[in-house]
């Protein structure tokens, strides 16, 4: 898969974009509001949006569909799943993680982000419904439910490299 | 006639005369703030018009315009879009502070308002208007533009100076001398922080618990935290305006966007109220005598601000077209230029204060959409032509 760059848009919502094979810049703009905005640029200016169409939550699901992808994107290091305002997401825990030897009890990941471990998969089993006394270790998988903003956080709280 | 039929018939009056400036705005693509400026400068007094009955309401009004725009100023960015950019954004959103507060506040001295008035005057030229310019980037479709980023990240940076700045310009308006003033800024720049950090930490969590499933329970929730907020920030002379900014930014993640979606009818309402205030507490026939100011002061921060979205734009790699994008959209004053200057009337700022502001607010708040869209509409046809161009050779 090719590069997605992400940045965030204070007061809008987030901007996700790339460069296609033809050079084209295009991207997502997600609205706090769940509104999709798909813009395009011209090749010959690519800071300037050429089109734009606004997708409802529907619509995204409709072109999701019509491109024949899955929906689960699947990076280097991390899978992210949403459902409805739900996000799911796989978390890999590197040997540098600040979380390797810690508890979650200890991280406090919900008290602080407001998202849950739903899982932490050590291969070649899962864990479903971890304990707070369950220490995560390199390797793992930390897999956490919540809004986005909130598992951006366990993000940040597991993968400060 | 009575007294309640003539306070009905005024209120309506004003209130359909808004809407009638509203749509005119909406039908051109303008900033509704110039429009609603001129509409008090005209029914105040030694205007046209004259209010008699609705003066009292009008003011309340305006208090209360003032408390919203600055708590819906809090809620538009969480602490986190707040802090989280902040090594990115500070270089750019200095050179802006110090290139854009400058000429208000040299303007201000040149003019022998006074040192005080003169750092008001500051305040009201540095600040771009948020709401012009977030209505700009989404009338015109420029949110997936490479300068928006940009743009947002000076207002995010202003929005945070102003977390400083207003406490210590609120302070100075309710406590008088700036030496007296200095335990409110200490105590105002403490809630600040604290605000800041619990909100970054916690704010998501806290503000869901208080959250309910009811829109009616939130907004008076919403309403009545600010107002005591703005009521406790008021007497411990640190300006209302203040406490309500503390308790947008206090509140984040979806409950801030639902709070958003809630009181963004009332706040179009009151903040009208706001600018027909100002404009009806201005004396138009000082107007006149300032004219030379406001041009110049129009002309010098259209180029400051110009400064800032090109060397930002320089830094981020963005082409010339983008960077002029940024800068017309970044030359709209408007409301809390509006607000710092009310401030600074209630300091004992001059009539020439209210007078310069209302007429720098006027010009900047109608040129930047027209900059604007200008920006969007004249580089287009050269891409077009390069196009075609590129088409028919192929």
């Amino acid at each position: 898969m090719g590069h997605l760059d992400e940045t965030s848009l204070p007061g809008i919502g987030k901007r996700v974009e790339f460069f296609t094979d033809e050079g084209r810049r295009m991207g997502v703009v997600r609205h706090h509001s769940g509104r999709r905005e798909v813009f395009v640029c011209q090749p010959a200016d690519p800071d300037t949006t050429d089109v734009a169409v606004i997708l409802s939550e529907d619509d995204a699901h409709s072109l999701v569909d019509a491109l024949g992808v899955e929906s689960v994107t699947a990076g280097a290091g991390e899978r992210t799943y949403e459902v409805e305002g739900l996000v799911f997401e796989w978390l890999d825990v590197d040997p540098n993680s600040p979380a390797v030897g810690r508890s979650i009890g200890e991280l406090r990941i919900r008290t602080q982000t407001g998202a849950s471990v739903v899982a932490v998969i050590r291969r070649p089993r899962a864990v479903p419904a971890p304990e707070p006394g369950f220490v995560i270790e390199a390797g793992d998988t930390v897999v956490v439910a919540g809004t986005l903003d909130g598992v951006e956080r366990v993000r940040d709280l597991i993968q400060t490299a | 006639m009575s007294h309640t039929v003539l306070l009905w018939l005024e209120l309506g009056g004003v209130l359909a005369l808004l809407a009638v400036m509203a749509r005119v705005a909406r039908r051109f693509a303008l900033s509704p703030i110039p429009l609603y400026l001129g509409v008090g400068l005209v029914l105040g007094d030694g205007g046209l018009l004259p209010l008699v009955t609705t003066e009292g309401f009008v003011e309340i009004g305006a208090e209360l315009g003032v408390i919203l725009l600055l708590l819906m100023l809090g809620l538009e960015y969480s602490g986190r879009e707040l802090v989280g950019n902040l090594r990115r954004s500070a270089p750019i959103g200095l050179l802006d502070l110090v290139l854009n507060f400058s000429p208000g506040f040299v303007a201000g001295l040149v003019l022998d308002m006074g040192t005080v008035p003169a750092l008001f005057l500051g305040g009201v030229t540095y600040i771009s208007s948020s709401g012009v310019i977030a209505k700009v980037i989404g009338d015109l479709g420029w949110s997936g533009n490479r300068e928006t980023p940009l743009v947002l990240s000076v207002l995010v940076f202003e929005d945070l100076a102003m977390a400083v700045i207003l406490p210590v310009l609120g302070a100075i308006a309710l406590g008088g001398a700036v030496s007296g003033a200095t335990v409110s800024v200490v105590v105002a720049l403490t809630a600040v922080g604290v605000t800041l950090t619990l909100s970054i930490r916690h704010g998501e969590r806290v503000s869901h618990l208080a959250f309910s499933d009811s829109d009616e329970v939130n907004l008076l929730t919403i309403l009545g935290v600010t107002l005591l907020a703005a009521g406790l920030a008021e007497w411990v002379h640190v300006s209302a305006a203040v406490g309500a900014f503390l308790v947008g930014i206090g509140i984040s993640g979806p409950a801030a966007h639902r709070a958003e979606m809630l009181l963004t009818p009332l706040r179009d309402l009151f903040a009208a109220v706001f600018f027909v205030f100002f404009g009806l507490s201005t004396d138009p026939s000082a107007l006149p005598a300032v004219i030379g100011p406001v041009l110049v002061l129009t002309v010098v921060t259209a180029a400051t601000k110009w400064v800032v979205a090109w060397v930002g734009g320089a830094r981020e790699r963005i082409g010339s077209k983008g960077r002029w994008r940024a800068a017309a959209a970044l030359t709209a004053r408007g409301e809390f230029s509006i607000v710092i200057a009310g401030l600074g009337v209630t300091a004992g700022g001059s009539a020439r204060l209210s007078a310069i502001a209302a007429g720098y607010v006027l010009l900047t708040a109608t040129l930047g959409p027209i900059a604007a869209l200008v920006s969007d509409r004249w580089p287009a046809a050269s891409t077009a032509a390069s196009t075609t161009a590129a088409a028919t050779s192929r």
